[in-house]
């Protein structure tokens, strides 16, 4: 019992949260308040799902953050300007839905550098993921010389409107909890999900076993790749207006939800329910926090705790599984 | 009949030929014993016989590439972070319209513990299991791959006189149905009990052949390692001038009582996990402990950190060398350093000496000997501080019989000298041989003490909680 609670300790967490927040300000429970509160925490979830993957491979993926300032950046560029065909002497204007594949097709293929760089190059994921970090900021930059693309609403005459609907009202949310099932089915349930458990917990072993480590090891850094770009279609869409700047920091409240949600970082254990309930966590400590007037310089050094006592539970979990036989 | 066969399998790595034309037939339903010491390139034959690496000279036949050929590693290969079911299926998974089955993995898997005759739930995260456990869940995964050729590297190393039953009953059931096993073990007496025939490897090249029927064990050894047997070294002090020493070390821990006086070998003999790793880790600080008291000569340590207790006199040579002693990118000469003081560092090419480390200078690096050596120079690390009482933990875990020989010497003359040692082991052989007395521990407890005359092994073996 005491070990079925603390290993769901994020959603113990997070149901103390609601319970206090909601003693102490009639304002948290209202429906509107909630949806703020989910919307905020969708962004930081689909980023934190991809994030699971590669944490429970045994690795880690800096440049999510980038990924979705780069993808918002393509959207916005692609609804903007259109793609130029200088040689053609003709502008290309897409689809939204196409314009929405390119830019997720974008995350996907930094994702892939970050893959093969740590597959096949055996790059730590630490040092492979710093540098794509800065590269897709950079390429983020360069998409618009620095400048934001002010307006994603699209033209009628050009037939690529439609674009804000991606960040309206609660679509976030509903992305978020389809971003999460599927996850959690390709996790718990899959080939490659078991695959990525294997590779983390001993990779050795996994190999010996006849599990194509590199692949998995690949695949996981598309999916995150992926998640982010989606991360940055959303931020985009609902500020109708894509700024090269978009998702810094990012990584970080990412992997903040994926350590407090109970996924070791050491890989091989943990998974996508803990993360939402992290992300969950994370956002409803904010969200409270501003309602009770907590000032923000507080809300971060409370935040920097909370990750910290998180990790230092995952130990205390590990020490009582590890019991030495002489006491 | 053959069903896998090297055929003057030759391998070259750079500046050592580890394999010299060998010739090994594997038949169906057949146990092929497979010894040597270490280096003499059993654990490469394997591997291309498994088909995990392709000779540079000469052919394999049969199975090899077609996949049935199995082989279990002598290093668990599991994941302690997935059920046992999870780690048997990895890599094959049954699923259902792109799902996995867990129930269809879970219904093979408790079939195939119960041909192992072992109660182990399919559902149980392998890191929960015991050493033991987890070895038999390894064995279970090659089994429910029907191979036909079964490579065992050193299956027994972790498992229980009751667990070794069950698994030689398994290994007759699948001779019966005709499956091929190679079987590899340092442990000779075994090879003798199960296996058909026996190849003696040394230095790349087979030396010998029997039929176990005509093998014993000294003429293994004496074909292992060139020469014939050495004598049983026992040197036995007279009880009566022990007992009259105060202890050098005297400890209580929760309910373990130890001690040990001068020039006393004290055997800690127990199955892996039976809590002698741990014992030598609170003696020397690594743990704490709720009820610890621990003396060294006549000096309350329990307070001291580990340098303290270093200081006082006390030693660890770890047992996993690879982990927690060696340093493989130093020196032979920094590893033995390590720890002492710089004035202390000319006395090492005496030590070396002493020690019969045998390297091409002090200045090599210490990856390029021998387990058996690595093993020599971690323990010169720990004499140069000339401790009153060392702590060995699996002093010959993967060393070959030469080697062993020579360290079982060294810990003799330490003891001669005075120095107290405690060591752990898991094989009845090397406790009988080297300790003056012997305490039987399991699941974290004493279960036994004998000195060494009234030691058998079926007395230890009892002792363990295994079949008496």
């Amino acid at each position: 019992m005491t070990a079925t609670l603390f290993r769901l300790r994020a959603l113990v967490a997070l149901v103390a949260l609601l319970v206090t927040f909601s003693c102490l300000s009639p304002a948290f429970l209202s429906a509107a308040n909630l949806t703020i509160l989910l919307k905020h925490v969708a962004i930081n979830a689909i980023m934190a799902i991809g994030m699971t993957f590669v944490i429970l491979s045994g690795g880690i993926d800096l440049s999510v953050g980038s990924i979705a300032g780069l993808a918002g950046m393509i959207a916005g560029g692609l609804i903007d300007h259109g793609l130029v065909l200088r040689p053609f002497g003709v502008v290309v204007y897409f689809q939204v839905w196409l314009v929405i594949a390119i830019a997720l097709m974008g995350g996907a293929l930094v994702g892939a550098i970050n893959g093969l760089l740590v597959a096949r190059l055996s790059v730590a994921p630490f040092i492979a993921t710093l540098g794509t970090m800065y590269a897709a900021r950079g390429a983020a930059l360069l998409l618009s010389n620095g400048a934001t693309f002010p307006n994603l609403a699209g033209r009628a005459d050009l037939g690529n409107t439609g674009f804000p609907l991606l960040g309206e009202g609660t679509v976030p949310i509903w992305l978020m909890v389809a971003f999460g099932v599927a996850a959690a089915l390709v996790a718990a349930r899959t080939r490659f999900g078991r695959h990525v458990y294997a590779v983390g917990g001993n990779e050795r072993a996994a190999q010996l076993s006849g599990v194509r480590v590199k692949r998995v090891k690949l695949l996981v850094y598309v999916i995150s790749g992926i998640c982010s770009g989606a991360v940055g279609l959303i931020v985009a869409s609902q500020l109708v207006a894509a700024h090269p700047a978009t998702g810094q920091s990012f990584e970080l409240n990412a992997i903040a939800a994926v350590v407090l949600g109970g996924t070791s970082l050491m890989g091989g254990r943990g998974g996508i329910g803990g993360t939402i309930a992290g992300a969950l966590v994370i956002g409803a400590l904010a969200d409270g926090l501003v309602l009770l007037g907590v000032s923000e310089f507080w809300q971060i050094v409370i935040k920097g705790i909370v990750i910290i006592v998180a990790v230092v539970l995952d130990q205390l979990q590990r020490r009582i599984q590890w019991q030495p036989s002489v006491k | 009949m053959t069903v896998l066969a090297a055929r003057a399998v030759s391998m070259q790595f750079p500046g050592t030929l580890a394999l010299d034309c060998v010739d090994l037939e594997v038949s169906p339903g057949k146990v092929h014993g497979l010894v040597g010491e270490n280096g003499a390139g059993k654990s490469t034959l394997m591997r291309i016989l498994a088909g995990v690496e392709t000779p540079t000279g000469g052919r394999v036949e049969g199975d090899a590439a077609s996949g049935g050929v199995a082989m279990i590693y002598q290093e668990l290969n599991l994941l302690p972070n997935l059920s046992v079911a999870d780690n048997i299926f990895l890599g094959r998974e049954r699923t259902r319209r792109g799902l996995i089955d867990r129930r269809a993995e879970e219904r093979e898997t408790a079939a195939a513990m119960a041909r192992l005759e072992q109660r182990i739930h399919p559902g149980a995260l392998v890191g929960d299991l015991p050493l033991g456990q987890q070895q038999i869940v390894e064995i279970a995964k090659a089994i429910a791959r029907d191979a036909r050729v079964l490579i065992m590297d050193e299956p027994t190393s972790a498992l229980s006189a009751a667990e070794i039953a069950a698994l030689f009953r398994l290994i007759r059931d699948l001779k019966r149905r005709g499956v091929a096993i190679v079987y590899v073990s340092h442990r000779l007496e075994e090879l003798l009990a199960i296996g058909d025939s026996i190849t003696v490897l040394r230095d790349g090249r087979v030396v010998a052949e029997a039929e176990v029927a005509r093998a014993t064990v000294p003429w293994i050894v004496e074909k292992m390692t060139g020469h014939a047997a050495s004598e049983r070294e026992t040197r036995e002090p007279g009880i009566s001038e022990l007992s009259s020493l105060p202890p050098k070390l005297e400890a209580r821990i929760g309910e373990v009582a130890v001690s040990a006086r001068s020039g006393e070998i004290v055997g800690f003999y127990g199955l892996m996990g039976a809590g002698r790793t741990e014992l030598f880790e609170t003696l020397i600080g690594l743990r704490g402990a709720k009820h610890e008291r621990i003396t060294l000569a006549g000096r309350a340590v329990e307070r001291l950190d580990i340098p303290g207790r270093i200081r006082s006199g006390l030693a660890l040579v770890p047992e996993d060398r690879k982990a927690s002693g060696i340093v493989p990118t130093l020196s032979v000469r920094e590893n033995m350093t390590l720890a002492a003081p710089k004035r202390e560092h000319r006395r090492a090419p005496g030590l070396a000496e002493e020690m019969q480390i045998r390297c091409a200078g002090l200045d090599c690096p210490v990856a390029s000997l021998s387990g058996g050596n690595q093993q020599k120079v971690l323990l010169s690390r720990f004499l140069m501080a000339s401790p009153k009482v060392l702590l060995l933990d699996d002093p010959t875990r993967g060393v070959d019989v030469g080697a062993r020989e020579e360290i079982h010497h060294t810990i003799r003359t330490l003891a001669g000298r005075g120095m107290a040692v405690l060591f752990a082991s898991s094989e009845l052989e090397e406790v009988l041989a080297l300790a003056t007395r012997i305490v039987v521990m399991a699941r974290g407890r004493v279960t036994a003490e004998f000195s060494r005359a009234e030691a058998t092994e079926e007395a230890l073996v009892a002792a363990c909680g295994g079949t008496a």
